[in-house]
């Protein structure tokens, strides 16, 4: 039995999905959109301080933020696949445990691209300057984040099994990431303790190397140590995953 | 095609706050299926026998003790053991979001037939299990008897050998009950498939299986055909009617002293555990003659599968 096979019918199967729930999809591409529109003018209050036009902070702030939480909460859907018995059906089959991860994955992977081109085909029109190959560097970092947190919480979700716990810890999560790594506020506007803090997690440096990339600085140190955290979140990530995926229900 | 060994099954409970305290959800349960049995694994609500089913399908691992599956090794061949098998979990297998369609070309793919393979497959299927008109119907759309024909169809589309059915009737009218039977007989019978399915209800146990495995508190209590189960039970049920109800303080009184059974009185109805046979109830009649009763009716019953199976665990539950 072909990995890429299982993979493939995975991935469709979520696509599938997607395409019939109208609501779901309108939500979605309305998503962005409403960020940008109400939270850009937010940001442009403080442009002078900032520096640069907000929607040039803003857009690559966005993509991390949709890579992090947007993909820790398709845990949710999986959940619901095991309430209704559907992951177990796909368990007993001889398909690999790593197809079952990664088909789901890179449909999310597809999902975040599609919002992501609207945020910066948006940005743009709101005046967003960027590098052209920067920007593209900047958005393959922040698909790679995406396939990393998905992976992250569908391992999650299997191993709690439980909608309130998983909750409960995807908001843990989320909020630090959302309020500390700067990815809505540049952390430069920050004290200085909370700058410290904020140093510690790997996404405050994973939005900088983003900025960086959308600001055209291939080749500086932010974009590198972004990608190196980046690609260490998602080899951790897809270790956690797989695994808690291969391990029985215990 | 199945040879289950001391299997154990012990759960953190984490409803308790301790976290030591466990749940014993499977305790040494041994037994084995053979080719072409349809056997059933009766039990009370958390008597084991989901967790039983779910080490067997290889989603759960067992905290102790070792199977074979349809020859194949659980604990180091579980692959092989997921191609020959089929599973139709008590939740159900199909997706709300897809189609009839489309589940059981998926299953078929997954499960590693061609695509065209899966096509066809899957519309055989659907033919065989009258899903052929609801095809391209969203599942969630599904009645609750159509939803578990997809579950089981979806279930075979890669021609298992050996198929676990758990809970396969709950929720169904009687006419898809009897008509699910009719589709697990078939299968066994044109197919040679071995089915190990668990119920709540005796008398699809009694009507459908060859043997049954009777599972309480985790522990395997009988196993056997339905009708040695249903005689492990032992005394019969002796009902006597009498017309009246002045009649009923006599009857009790003499029924009482000739069984040294408490009789259980309802309406003009008395019933009794019974466990002397025929040859003793002619001198029971005589009793009841001698005592100058009239009786509209006497009936000696043996016990149905309902009363062996409260008998049985109740017997559990007191040790
Ligand atoms: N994942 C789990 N974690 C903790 N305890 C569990 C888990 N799964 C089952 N149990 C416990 O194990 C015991 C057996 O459960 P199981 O689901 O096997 O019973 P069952 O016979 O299928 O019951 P039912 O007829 O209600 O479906 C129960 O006490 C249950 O609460
Ligand atoms: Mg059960």
């Amino acid at each position: 039995m072909s990995a890429v096979r299982s993979t493939a019918v995975m991935f469709r199967r979520q696509v599938r999905g997607t395409l019939r729930k109208r609501a779901y999809l309108a939500v979605g591409l309305a998503q962005p959109v409403l960020y940008l529109a109400l939270f850009g003018p937010l940001l442009g209050a403080f442009a002078g301080q900032l520096g640069a036009n907000p929607y040039t902070l803003l857009v690559p702030g966005l993509l991390v933020q949709q890579a992090v939480i947007g993909s820790l909460f398709v845990g949710f859907g999986l959940l619901r696949d095991m309430q209704a018995g559907v992951l177990d059906a796909q368990r007993v089959t001889p398909a690999s445990r790593w197809a079952l991860l990664t088909g789901r994955t890179l449909y999310n992977v597809l999902d975040a691209a599609v919002q992501g081109l609207i945020l910066v085909v948006l940005g743009f029109a709101f005046g967003m300057r960027a590098d052209a190959l920067g920007g593209v560097v900047g958005f393959l970092l922040a698909l790679l984040l995406t396939a990393a947190f998905c992976a992250a919480g569908y391992g999650l979700a299997v191993t709690l099994k439980n909608q309130q716990t998983f909750g409960v810890l995807v908001n843990a999560i989320s909020l630090p990431v959302l309020l500390l790594s700067g990815v809505l506020i540049p952390m430069s506007v920050a004290p200085g303790w909370l700058q410290a803090v904020s140093a510690i997690l790997p996404t405050t440096h994973i939005v900088t190397g983003v900025r960086a990339a959308f600001a055209g600085d291939i080749t500086s140190t932010a974009v590198l140590v972004g990608l190196l955290w980046t690609v260490g979140v998602t080899i951790a990530a897809f270790m956690y995953g797989g695994r808690a995926f291969a391990r029985a229900n215990r | 095609m199945i040879r289950a060994s001391h299997l154990r099954k012990i759960y953190p409970d984490r409803s308790r706050s301790s976290p030591r305290s466990q749940v014993v959800a499977v305790d040494d349960v041994s037994f084995e299926v053979a080719a072409g049995e349809i056997v059933g694994l009766l039990g009370p609500n958390g008597a084991g026998k989901t967790t039983t089913m779910q080490m067997l399908t290889t989603l759960t691992r067992p905290t102790s003790g070792r199977a074979q599956v349809a020859g194949y090794d659980l604990a180091t061949q579980a692959r092989y053991v997921r191609a020959a098998i089929g599973y139709v979990s008590q939740r159900g297998s199909a997706s709300d979001d897809s189609t009839v369609g489309e589940e059981l070309v998926d299953y078929g793919l997954l499960h590693g037939l061609s695509p065209t393979d899966a096509f066809a497959r899957g519309r055989t299927l659907a033919e065989r299990y009258r899903l052929d008109d609801l095809w391209d119907r969203e599942v969630g759309t599904l009645s609750g008897g159509q939803r578990r024909r997809l579950d089981i169809a979806m279930s075979l589309v890669h021609r298992p050998r050996l198929v676990f059915l758990d809970e396969p009737t709950v929720g169904l009218d009687p006419a898809s009950r009897a008509s699910l039977w009719a589709h697990v007989r078939e299968l066994r019978d044109t197919s040679g498939v071995t089915v190990l399915l668990s119920t709540h209800y005796l008398d699809e146990a009694d009507a459908l299986c060859d043997r049954l495995l009777v599972i309480s508190g985790g522990r395997l209590i009988a196993d056997g055909p339905p009708a040695q189960i249903k005689r492990m039970m032992g005394p019969d049920t002796l009902t006597v009617t009498v017309p009246s109800e002045t009649e009923l303080p006599d009857l009790l009184a003499v029924l009482t002293d000739a069984t040294g059974e408490k009789p259980e009185v309802s309406g003009l109805e008395v019933s009794v555990r019974f466990a002397g046979g025929t040859g003793t109830l002619a001198a029971v009649l005589a009793r009841i003659d001698a005592a100058a009763l009239t009786t509209a009716s006497v009936e000696l019953r043996p016990p149905s599968l309902d009363e062996a199976f409260f008998a049985l665990t109740s017997k559990e539950v007191a040790a």
